[in-house]
């Protein structure tokens, strides 16, 4: 049937073209002709942009073909304009052939793409600036490893972090931090280095290494990610100016709920600074007694990390986490002295679903922790045996005002039961610090940050602290969890 | 010995029943997921129609979506690379780990417009393999759904014939759709339009437009005033009079643009449901904006 039109139609045409006037004939004549000079110029100006985009020299005539290919589908198409039979067959051919895309000498050569590369390579680097009342601000206010540590300039983190897949089983994160003391020595330190299973059956994955374990919301992030230039108050005085990281193993279970829910098992040495509420050998985290050189005796003097998260949806534009940690281990002060962490934690967070580059946002972050220690007696110090109990929380409202910008307040809370070293401690004793921000991204990659801390304490008053961060991020950083 | 035949039957026919579970990152690739698949699988798709496709959250529950899916279609072009890597070492799902079979990558075959000769994010938050909006050009819908097909094919061979034939229908109807959204806007070859992101280069190629301007100076960077003032200069001297905006961009800087220059601003979406009376799919998408381009081009000088 279709043939049969497309013949008729055919025949009309070589008949009718006797009879076209000269003027029909000019017509079309010049219409061809505009033709040939548009498609002319339009080569003309592509081959001109591919020079410029490869800096001349590597376009050739060759590149032509190889561009007006996948345009010759619809080119035929465009053609066909009014006479339905042409129209019809040019589209079948065009659906019975696919557009031609293998490599083209036309397409640049990209040097190094993320998709191509083994692994994303990234070196992030945080500076601080800034001024507080207190002249020793390292020693009693900002107790953070990461945090500015002294009037002025400091450099606390600058991180360069390797992560990729080491092969279809295993993928490998390495974090190797560099920070500059406040004599401009440089600490080096491996701050996590561990493997992860892709390919465990029943929903379970292996994490093997150093690495930060997962209690609560705020430890397992890198102080890049983190809201403020400082450390929480109490993760400070539960985990130490470093946070909870040690070597060790991870099993975690994605329960089968419609909603999620994980369940997380951290098993893991549990000694050295890293470790400040456990086999931690400075004198720091043993509040004043000496350190026993404990070594494990059996898998109870294991730190055992357990925590259970879920998550819902509460509404389209409205998601809530909720999780619960706990801590368990020795710690350093006796020759049976145990430490217990408790915490449950909270993270809200509303997006409209016509936010642009993430904004406008409100994310609400809660922690509380418990912390039971027991301390040995030390009759050298002077120190009896005595239970220690800590308990504190923070409270952070963030709100994506404006494209790129973020303004931020946070509310601490710190204190504990009353201990015999207590006067010389500064991890111990009420304290209570109050920090608004506002924050700039002039890119995902860069951020400059201001915030001032009202900072009470009962060893030391009322002290005020104005800090700039600035943070510079390069190459290609693996995406960020929620 | 005939119940038995009987239940064996329906062993194979609730077998055979059991449905696809696919996951699509975006709404666009949702649609085509939808035009192949029908009602032989079931769709989730992550993004929402209206959100901005780079910066989606990553959150809890679609790590349990995918972790049920035995299939995810993604755009592949790194659109999605804040939040999908995260995502999937969360769902530890082997079907639909990088190079297994329930891993459809739409990206293979696509010829990537802007493809950085460097990298430099001087230049703004550039994508390596090139630009990812490469769905706004239905040529390239063609390549997609061919691409979802041999995937879905590939995991689900009992009902290849299915697949094959809405491929083949898709595709034919997609061809005269083609043709018709080139006659509505043929007329306008050569004109130029502003967008705020630089997310319609395909779009604009397939149907010969220049989008060259943008509201924002570099991909991912906010517009700024010295910006915005040298982009009205150009549509006055240019004498170009539409602005595009999508739901996740701000209305208000095109408006203030469009105020200045008695510019019209135009609501455009990549994805199908972006925009009221596109919910239906990709055809009904392209439909709209082809249409409200063409008249907006219309009424300008």
């Amino acid at each position: 049937m279709k043939k049969t039109i497309f013949f008729i139609l055919q025949g009309m045409a070589v008949a009718t073209y006797g009879g076209l006037d000269t003027n029909e004939v000019q017509t079309l004549r010049r219409e061809l002709d505009d033709l040939r000079a548009r498609t002319r110029s339009l080569e003309e100006k592509l081959l001109r942009l591919e020079q410029q985009s490869q800096g001349g020299g590597l376009a050739t005539t060759n590149n032509l073909p190889a561009l007006a290919a996948p345009a010759s589908p619809t080119n035929a198409i465009n053609l066909a304009g009014g006479t339905h039979s042409i129209a019809g067959t040019n589209l079948t051919t065009a659906a019975s052939v696919p557009p031609t895309n293998s490599w083209s000498p036309a397409q640049p050569i990209t040097v190094m793409r993320s998709g191509s590369a083994y692994m994303n390579v990234s070196f992030d680097a945080v500076l601080d600036a800034g001024w507080s009342t207190s002249p020793e601000v390292s020693k009693e206010l900002q107790l953070g490893d990461h945090d500015p540590t002294q009037r002025g300039f400091s450099m606390r983190n600058a991180e360069l972090a390797l992560d990729g897949a080491v092969d279809p089983y295993f993928k490998g994160f390495a974090n190797i931090v560099m920070k500059l003391e406040n004599d401009n020595s440089t600490e080096v330190e491996l701050e996590e280095a561990y493997l992860a299973s892709s390919s465990l059956p029943w929903n379970l994955q292996l994490k093997a290494g150093q690495f930060f374990s997962e209690f609560g919301r705020q430890n397992a992030q890198h102080p890049h990610q983190w809201a403020f230039v400082d450390q929480p108050l109490i993760l400070n005085r539960a985990f130490g100016p470093d946070g909870l990281r040690n070597p060790g193993a991870r099993i975690s279970w994605l329960a089968p709920t419609p909603f999620y829910t994980e369940a997380f098992l951290g098993v893991f040495n549990g000694q050295g600074g890293t470790a400040f509420s456990f086999r931690d050998s400075e004198t720091d985290g043993s509040h004043g007694r000496s350190p026993w050189d404990n070594h494990l005796r059996g898998p109870g003097d294991l730190l055992y990390v357990p925590r259970v998260a879920s998550s819902f949806e509460l509404t389209d534009h409205q998601t809530l986490l909720v999780g619960a940690s706990a801590a368990f281990g020795p710690n350093n002060t006796g020759e049976d002295t145990r430490t217990q962490i408790y915490g449950v934690d909270t993270y809200w967070k509303w997006k409209p679903s016509n936010a642009g580059d993430g904004y406008p946002f409100v994310a609400w972050q809660n922690e509380a922790l418990l912390r039971r220690y027991e301390a040995g007696a030390d009759p050298a110090a002077g120190l009896p045996a005595e239970t220690l109990r800590d308990w504190g929380f923070y409270s952070q409202v963030l709100w994506g005002f404006r494209p790129h910008w973020v303004a931020g307040l946070r509310g601490e809370y710190a204190d504990g039961n009353s201990g015999a070293y207590d006067n010389l401690d500064p991890f111990r004793g009420e304290r209570e610090r109050v920090s608004p921000n506002l924050t700039w991204y002039p890119s995902e990659f860069s951020k400059i940050r201001l915030q001032y801390n009202l900072d009470h304490g009962e060893k030391f008053d009322v002290e005020h602290s104005v800090w700039l961060q600035l943070e510079f991020l390069l190459g290609a950083h693996g995406a960020h969890k929620f | 010995m005939r119940i038995l035949a009987l239940l064996i039957t329906l062993l194979c026919a609730g077998v055979a029943q059991a449905k696809l579970n696919v996951v699509a990152t975006t709404p666009d690739i949702g649609a085509l997921a939808h035009e192949i698949g029908g009602d032989k699988i079931t769709l989730s798709v992550l993004a929402r129609p209206t959100e901005d496709p780079h910066f989606v959250d990553a959150k809890p529950s679609f790590v349990i979506k995918l972790n049920h899916a035995d299939a995810l279609v993604e755009g592949g072009a790194e659109l999605e690379v804040g939040w999908l890597p995260a995502l999937l070492d969360g769902a530890r799902n082997p079907k639909i780990a990088a190079g297994a079979p329930g891993h459809i990558n739409c990206a293979p075959g696509i010829e990537f417009l802007e493809v950085p000769t460097s990298l430099d994010r001087s230049k703004g938050d550039l994508h390596a393999m090139g630009n990812p909006h490469y769905l706004t050009d239905p040529v390239n819908a063609r390549l997609v759904i061919k691409t979802i097909a041999e995937g879905l094919i590939k995991l689900d061979s009992a009902n290849a014939a299915t697949y094959q034939a809405n491929l083949a229908s898709f595709t034919s109807r997609l061809d005269a759709k083609i043709a018709e959204w080139q006659k509505t806007l043929e007329p306008y070859r050569g004109r130029q339009f502003i967008a705020y992101h630089n997310t319609w280069p395909y779009f604009a190629r397939r149907f010969g437009l220049r989008s060259e301007l943008f509201l924002e100076p570099k991909p991912g960077i906010p517009p700024t005033p010295a910006h915005l003032a040298e982009v009205i200069a150009k549509m006055k001297s240019e004498k170009i009079g539409v602005i595009i905006v999508e739901p996740c961009q701000n209305r208000k800087t095109a408006e203030t643009v469009a105020a200045d220059t008695g510019a019209k601003v135009l609501s455009f979406a990549q994805y199908p449901g972006g925009v009221k009376g596109t919910d239906a799919g990709y055809f009904q998408l392209l439909d709209y904006l082809t249409k409200t381009l063409a008249e907006a081009l219309a009424a300008q000088p």
